[in-house]
């Protein structure tokens, strides 16, 4: 159990002033609420520890016992045993008489060793909302093709999830109700679960629009001519204009990717031509290149 | 929609210890809207982790009025640039590939 400087914490010196710890309690606690920073875990810890300090410093008869022990609290810890004990037993009796068992997750084992447990200047029989719980869920493009249901685990609970067809790459879908149990009667809060999706095709993805590149030889970029090419679901034929330019744009209306929530619409798929020039030529290709030049 | 739907605010004064100024004042500052049900004032329970915020941010943080309402509509804009900076990572990625 390492020893908390709460005066680090607050950043004020040994001699603050109660003035000067609430001055820099209420900075820090703008800076680092939870509200005021969502789902930022290191603001959340922040938060706590000043709290805590906030807790200790703010009050005088905790700030005299942290101040008298300091660094040293282990070794004042025994003479306050019997002390502790004595409260601990009254508290067990505050808790099972109904009274809150407010935050024991929300203060340090530092501060509970030596201060024996939450205390503080909320009402103890506030409901909270329960925390919301984070997940992140990792698909593949395909799988979001069309819409899936799925069972996941948190926290060991099963949780059924219908993911809807063309979620996004770090899209976050709220599941209410799923997350942390609320605090004495209070709602339990939600679950938030952000899509990962992994794209192994070689479709590109804007929204849900697709984007692919078809390689062409030059004959066929030249004279035209029927192609056949891959879209997400499919095969599809397409035919090719005569003298069709490198870099060359088609749009296949509706072949692209189903819409979030619209339930029978695609997004379009654009494909460009990229065309290849031959890397080997035989004599004779050459020689008809080279009349081909001649009638230019 | 069923009654239980919605929180009337007696319950919530009571809940939160906090007094019905207080809503009256969100109220005023178009933060929360209240609905009739049998001549008592109601909010939503969809709004309620909302009110939940502004509750805490006036206790913990000691906002008026006036914050609460600059805070929602600075987290609203945060939410907002998030998913601008999702979408254009997204496309970004269009031609990050290969």
């Amino acid at each position: 159990m390492a020893f908390i400087d709460y005066y680090k914490i607050l950043g004020v010196d040994k001699n603050a002033t109660k003035a000067d710890i609430k001055k820099a309690y209420r900075k820090l606690a703008r800076k680092h609420h939870p509200d005021l920073n969502p789902n930022d875990k290191d603001a959340e810890l922040k938060f706590k520890q000043v709290n805590e300090a906030n807790e200790v410093l703010s009050n005088d008869e905790n700030r005299k016992k942290y101040d008298k022990y300091g660094e040293n609290w282990q070794h004042g810890e025994a003479y306050e045993q019997a002390e502790k004990q004595q409260r601990q037993s009254q508290q067990h009796y505050q808790r099972s008489s109904g009274a809150q068992d407010f935050g024991d997750g929300d203060y340090s084992d530092f501060f509970e060793s030596m201060f024996g447990g939450g205390f503080g200047q909320r009402n103890a029989n506030v409901k909270f909302r329960g925390q919301d719980f984070n997940a992140q869920l990792q698909l593949d493009l395909k799988d979001v093709y069309t819409t899936e249901k799925r069972v996941l685990t948190v926290n060991d609970k099963n949780i059924r999830l219908t993911i809807p067809a063309g979620v996004s790459n770090g899209q976050v879908i709220k599941i209410k109700g799923k997350g942390g149990e609320g605090v004495n009667g209070g709602p339990n809060g939600d679950l938030l679960i952000e899509f990962s999706i992994n794209n192994t095709t070689n479709f590109k993805r804007d929204g849900a629009h697709l984007y692919k590149d078809v390689h062409l030889d030059l004959y066929k970029a030249v004279l035209g001519g029927d192609i056949t090419i891959d879209t997400f679901d499919g095969k599809v034929k397409l035919n090719l204009k005569p003298l069709t330019q490198n870099g060359t744009q088609v749009k296949l209306k509706g072949k692209g990717f189903p819409v979030y929530k619209k339930d029978g619409q695609f997004g379009d798929l654009y494909i460009t031509y990229t065309i290849e020039l031959p890397k080997k030529l035989s004599d004779r290709e050459k020689e008809l290149f080279e009349e081909l030049a001649k009638l230019q | 929609m069923k009654d239980t739907q919605f929180i009337p605010l007696p319950s919530l004064c009571t809940h939160y210890k906090i007094e019905m100024s207080f809503f009256d004042g969100l109220s005023e500052y178009g933060l929360i809207e209240f609905i009739s049900v049998e001549k008592t004032y109601c909010i939503h329970q969809d709004k309620m982790a909302d009110v939940e915020k502004m509750i805490r941010l006036h206790q913990d943080l000691q906002l008026n009025f006036e914050g609460i309402d600059a805070v929602f509509n600075l987290l609203e804009k945060i939410d907002y640039l998030k998913s601008e900076l999702t979408t254009t990572k997204n496309k970004l990625k269009r031609f990050e590939e290969n």
